[in-house]
């Protein structure tokens, strides 16, 4: 996916100044920085829920300015970071509205739904409740029955906005690894935004680091994040360690 | 599933037996046998009285009930708020203003009413929905603009009877919301109407229920919710501005019918709209019977008795939904 000089603004208050960089097929790409870097902009910009002012983004050199909304819900899926839902609406409900792309527009049916419906809930392993409403989940199972419907897109790309906030550390690293199963498993191109550092440099072959609309560092994950540039971004002292456990490096905030 | 199944089966018998009570009670009772004579043959007597005035009536009651408890779950789905109605998002009134205006100063437009009634309700409703929108629509600005729009028409309403006081009569009946002295031509043409608008619904079930997950859910689905929005309100300003330009204005059964329905089947669009239809239906005509009997020989038009039972079940769910619509 190549993003090319784009440029976006709320009004008069530019967020994304001139920013081009590509994002590696087939890898989990995880977009970093502080509050109002435009980490969430950026992921809606690249899935068109916002319209750049300026700028072009391909995705297999293919422009997404010229596509409909529902090619590109054909190209690619979001999880959003807020959602809500019908209190009685069922998980397997909830997954087959992730076919809607592929449906007209006055039906609700396609030859591959049932199959693809089965197969979101197996990989989220929501099998046991395809039947239960959503309001009646845990937060961490609500967010797998998320991921579920935007599976059942059956796109090659998936996106997710904070996908762990709200959630406590056993779901954080649950809905985590689903997301590496997805890469691994599936070749998903997975691109997300995350606010926890650690959980950044564990889980992405690449981050994208950004602060007030520009992108800082860009590529690999473990070499990008370094004790100067916690400085520069952040303004946080910090130390970076090595986990041998994961064979991952962390690192430690000291003060700021 | 089975129980939906059911619930169909019960509201369907509710309306029949419903539809057999408005046509033999009145200030002439017409037993039963003979209700179903005169509509096979009988003219003049209790016959006629079937035919031309109770079996109009009736399928009057039929069509607008179910007209405006449909536009109500459509406006609650397009604004994802459980207290928008036709009444408050300014159908009712704009339709009314505009149909008053033909009917006093254009008599001999008469026949392209329901017309302007449409012109009506979309000007008012496009007003309200201008000013309450900002970054969506929040329950409360709703119905803050709604008041506003609301109390501006209903002036000019007022200003319009003041200044035609002679020869009013006849709108005042009509202002009020009543479904008798229909002829047959006028119910015909409501069918055809009613028969169009309910039929478009049929595809904007799966449009409303995709505006249930968010905006932005519907848009990373492949629709514009803005676009959806539209569609979906133009079938409900037009199935509910349609009846208020033959019937007047009858106030809450578009907001009442919904939610005993979603209480009933749930929030999918595919079931809610059909079983809101004929709930919708039975429930006017409750209301019309009762309206018609209760104070024999005079008539309650059936907008009042709407407003006396639907007032107060507006403010219990104001209460009940605080929490969660407060915002």
């Amino acid at each position: 996916m190549d993003i090319k000089k784009i440029q976006f603004s709320y009004g008069d208050k530019p967020l994304i100044h001139e920013l081009s960089t590509t994002i590696e097929k087939g890898k989990i790409t995880t977009i970093i920085g502080p509050n109002g870097s435009g980490k969430s902009t950026l992921l809606n910009l690249i899935i068109k829920q916002l319209k750049p002012k300026e700028g072009q983004i391909a995705v297999d050199g293919k422009s997404i300015t010229a596509c409909s909304y529902k090619d590109i819900a054909k190209m690619m899926a979001i999880v959003h970071q807020h959602n809500t839902a019908p209190e009685d609406l069922t998980v397997e409900r909830l997954i087959a509205y992730g076919r809607t792309p592929y449906q007209s527009f006055w039906s609700s049916k396609d030859e591959e739904e049932e199959k693809v419906v089965a197969w979101a809930l197996k990989v989220t392993k929501l099998e046991g409740l395809a039947g239960k409403p959503i309001s009646q989940l845990s937060g961490g199972e609500r967010q797998r029955a998320w991921i579920a419907m935007a599976l059942a897109q059956k796109t090659d790309i998936l996106l997710l906005d904070e996908p762990t906030t709200y959630l406590d550390i056993f779901y954080q690293l649950e809905v985590l690894n689903l997301v590496r199963e997805l890469n691994k498993t599936y070749g998903m191109t997975i691109v997300m935004v995350l606010h926890d550092i650690n959980q950044a440099i564990q889980f992405s072959h690449n981050v994208i680091i950004m602060k007030h609309g520009k992108i800082v560092y860009t590529g690999n994950a473990i070499e990008g994040v370094t004790t100067e540039r916690l400085q520069e971004v952040y303004g946080i002292q910090a130390t970076i360690r090595w986990c041998d456990k994961n064979c991952c490096p962390y690192m430690v905030p000291i003060a700021i | 599933m089975k129980r939906r199944g059911s619930a169909f089966l019960i509201i369907s018998t509710l309306l029949v037996i419903m539809i057999v009570v408005a046509i033999s009670v009145g200030s002439v009772s017409v037993p039963l046998d003979q209700v179903i004579d005169s509509i096979f043959s009988g003219t003049g007597g209790s016959g006629g009285i079937v035919r031309d005035i109770r079996i109009p009536r009736v399928i009057m009651g039929v069509l607008v009930g179910a007209n405006l408890a449909v536009a109500g779950v459509l406006l609650q789905g397009v604004m994802g708020n459980p207290l928008a109605d036709p009444g408050i998002t300014g159908i009712s009134s704009g339709a009314s203003v505009v149909v008053m205006l033909v009917m006093l100063y254009f008599p001999g437009a008469s026949a392209s009413i329901p017309f302007y009634g449409f012109i009506g309700s979309m000007v008012a409703c496009m007003l309200i929905y201008l000013l309450a929108w900002k970054n969506g629509i929040s329950a409360i600005r709703i119905i803050l603009a709604g008041v506003a729009v609301n109390a501006m028409l209903g002036g000019v309403t007022s200003m319009i009877s003041i200044l035609n006081s002679e020869n009013l009569t006849g709108v005042l009946s009509w202002l009020n919301g009543n479904l008798g002295k229909k002829g047959w031509s006028e119910v015909r043409m409501l069918v055809i109407y009613t028969v169009i608008g309910l039929v478009l619904t049929i595809p904007l079930s799966k449009s409303c229920n995709l505006l249930a997950l968010g905006d932005k859910n519907a848009k990373s689905l492949g629709y514009s919710p803005n676009v959806l929005r539209i569609l979906i309100s133009i079938v409900a300003v037009f199935l509910a501005g349609i009846s208020t330009a033959y019937v007047g204005v009858i106030g809450f059964i578009g907001l009442v019918v919904p939610h005993i329905a979603r209480m009933i089947m749930g929030t999918d669009h595919k079931v809610l709209i059909p079983f809101s239809a004929l709930l919708g239906s039975t429930m006017l005509l409750l209301a019309d019977t009762l309206g018609r009997t209760i104070t024999a020989p005079y008539e309650i038009p059936v907008g009042i008795v709407m407003t006396i039972i639907g007032g107060p079940f507006f403010l219990y769910l104001l209460r009940k939904d605080q929490r969660r619509y407060g915002h």
